[in-house]
């Protein structure tokens, strides 16, 4: 038996800074992620599909738009929608390793379970950035969406940042749903969210009386303000209002499960 | 001592030289009516590998779970190497290997141990650590690909990769086969003669008496016995003198030579000895004692007794 440690020499070991975050966390569940088929179907191949299939309809495609067509304001609801998918998934992601005891074993681990959150809100975005870059790829590859050069990247940072008002939703659900088909409910929820945020169709397509319901739904908001810069026009404040409230209500409900999860008994 | 240092806990000997691995003292859990663990004081040396041995439903998890920090004491306090658990993991000090769990399937092997170990401020070098668990050459395979041995040797490695002063394993060897526990328990008894601090939980008595320097036996989130193998073996070897004695007092009996243990149900006495023919002789000769009555028991009886349902045994130790 070697020499036991003194106190001194214990308390000396370091403790991790940053509540244990680190980059080779991020790169293993990056990795992980994209290696997800699930996931990469959900986040990148379906939105891309729905734009081929919305986007290029010849009826419609080539009308104007602000200062491009309707090809590519659509090229951006559906970018929107691959994104909100993506950064919502980071927060389902915690759902099933919560089943799978994953989470209480970091507990044994310096991880704290806000590094935890962050690590996992930072790999959802990574691939809201992937889910964006592959529509817009897409759509520049058909040669039909067209809109000025800047506006490009413009929308597609818009969208990309947009879609962060869904990473405290992803968070909130996730830590609501104990189940393992958390990406199916979630993916259902996004399709009924995309319909009254009028991604698929435009809003003025429908009943008056839908139209204001709509208004209050949580994608609403988001949508409106990532196709202003290629819209223009004014600005409504209701859009700012409608996208600050729900991240707002979204954090809260985050946080009011993270703190009961976290919480020991 | 403590004005400069911040870390150190409630331990009494956490300012005199090595403090204790694991110290409880009046240690409480409750949930609902339902008392888990019941005041219990245990300290643990560095150095020593402990095994917990109880029954399901003892408290050796409830009782675990205080240790690791994971679940917050009804009443007492936990002092690990002279800190609170939360200081001692986030150090890296402490570690555990569970029952179940805690892995991610899609992740491989070698993944699961490079995300362990990056979390921890000082690390152990991931392959050493693989090969000392033995599972190395399948450190590219997929965690839900692995079996339950495998998987059990990749907590194993996990747990050793902070370099943990202590290590605590709650039933590592459940679902296991004779084999794969011996392999099991090989690697961690190399470990353990390295000098690290190892507490096991388990219900096997074997494993406790071949794998552990001292043995603290639970029942009923109490602790009913605690010393080396062999005195908890001589414990539970011996006989059991029963007859029927009116009026017998706890007191009388307890002077009856060669009486380890003593019981009155009624009219009938229960005598546990080491040296049951003194016990008889005594009791025919020396006192009204009749239908006298001796049996033996085996080590797994004797535990049972110690650690069942009925009390067939009194306050032992």
């Amino acid at each position: 038996m070697t020499t036991t440690a003194t106190a001194a020499e214990l308390s000396r070991r370091p403790v991790p800074p940053l509540g244990g975050f680190s980059f080779t966390v991020l790169k293993l569940e990056i990795r992980r992620l994209l290696r997800n088929r699930r996931t990469v179907i959900f986040a990148l191949v379906t939105p891309s599909i729905f734009f081929l299939l919305f986007g290029l309809n010849a009826a419609y495609a080539n009308e104007s738009a602000g200062k491009g067509n309707v090809s590519a304001f659509i090229l951006i609801s559906m970018a929107l929608y691959g994104s909100v998918l993506a950064t919502t998934s980071g927060g389902a992601m915690i759902s099933i390793e919560r089943a799978q005891g994953w989470t209480r074993q970091l507990r044994l681990t310096p991880l704290s379970p806000l590094a935890y959150v962050v690590t996992k809100m930072l790999t959802s975005m990574v691939l809201g950035f992937v889910s964006v870059l592959a529509v817009y790829i897409v759509g520049f590859a058909t040669h039909k969406p067209s809109m000025p050069g800047y506006l490009w990247i413009v929308t597609a940072l818009c969208v990309w940042i947009g879609a962060l008002v869904f990473a405290p939703f992803g968070l909130f659900l996730g830590y609501l749903l104990p189940t393992e088909n958390v990406m199916q409910f979630m993916g259902f929820i996004m399709i009924l969210l995309a319909f009254g945020g009028g991604l698929f169709v435009p809003l003025s397509q429908y009943p008056h009386a839908l139209q204001v319901l709509a208004k209050f739904t949580p994608l609403y908001g988001v949508n409106q303000l990532v196709h202003w810069p290629l819209t223009g026009g004014a600005m409504d404040v209701w859009w700012v209002v409608n996208a600050v409230a729900w991240l707002a209500i979204f954090t809260v409900g985050a946080v009011w499960r993270f703190r009961k999860d976290t919480a020991r008994v | 001592m403590t004005t400069t240092d911040p870390v150190l806990g409630p331990s009494p000997r956490a300012q005199s030289g090595s403090p204790p691995a694991v110290w409880l003292q009046d240690l409480s859990k409750n949930f609902g009516h339902v008392q888990a663990v019941r005041h219990v004081d245990l300290t643990i040396e560095q150095g020593e590998v402990v095994a917990f041995l109880g029954p399901n439903g003892a408290g050796k998890t409830s009782t675990i779970d205080m240790i690791l920090g994971l679940s917050t004491p009804s009443g007492g306090e936990v002092s690990v190497l002279g800190m609170t658990p939360q200081q001692a993991i986030r150090r890296g000090l402490v570690s555990a290997v569970m029952q179940t769990g805690g892995l991610l399937k899609d992740l491989t092997v070698g993944e699961t141990a490079q995300y362990t170990a990056s979390l921890f401020a000082q690390s152990a070098d991931v392959p050493a650590a693989l090969r000392r668990a033995g599972i190395a050459e399948i450190a590219d395979r997929r965690v839900g690909k692995c079996s339950g041995g495998e998987q059990q040797r990749l907590r194993f490695a996990m747990a050793l990769l902070s370099d943990p002063e202590l290590l605590i394993l709650d039933e590592p060897t459940t679902g296991m086969d004779v084999e794969g526990r011996r392999e099991f328990w090989g690697s961690i008894r190399h470990d353990a003669d390295r000098g690290r601090t190892v507490l096991f939980a388990t219900h096997y008595l074997e494993e406790a008496d071949a794998y552990a320097d001292r043995i603290v036996l639970i029942r009923k989130g109490e602790i009913v016995a605690d010393g080396t193998s062999a005195q908890v073996k001589s414990l539970a070897s011996g006989r059991t003198v029963r007859a029927t004695l009116p009026g017998a007092t706890d007191q009388a009996l307890r002077a009856v030579p060669g009486a380890d243990s003593i019981e009155i149900r009624g009219e009938t006495v229960l005598i546990h000895s080491g040296d049951a023919d003194k016990v008889a002789r005594y009791l025919l000769t020396e006192t009204s004692a009749h239908d006298l009555e001796i049996t033996s028991r085996g080590l797994e009886e004797a535990f049972l007794a110690l650690t069942g349902d009925d009390d067939t045994t009194g306050g032992n130790r």
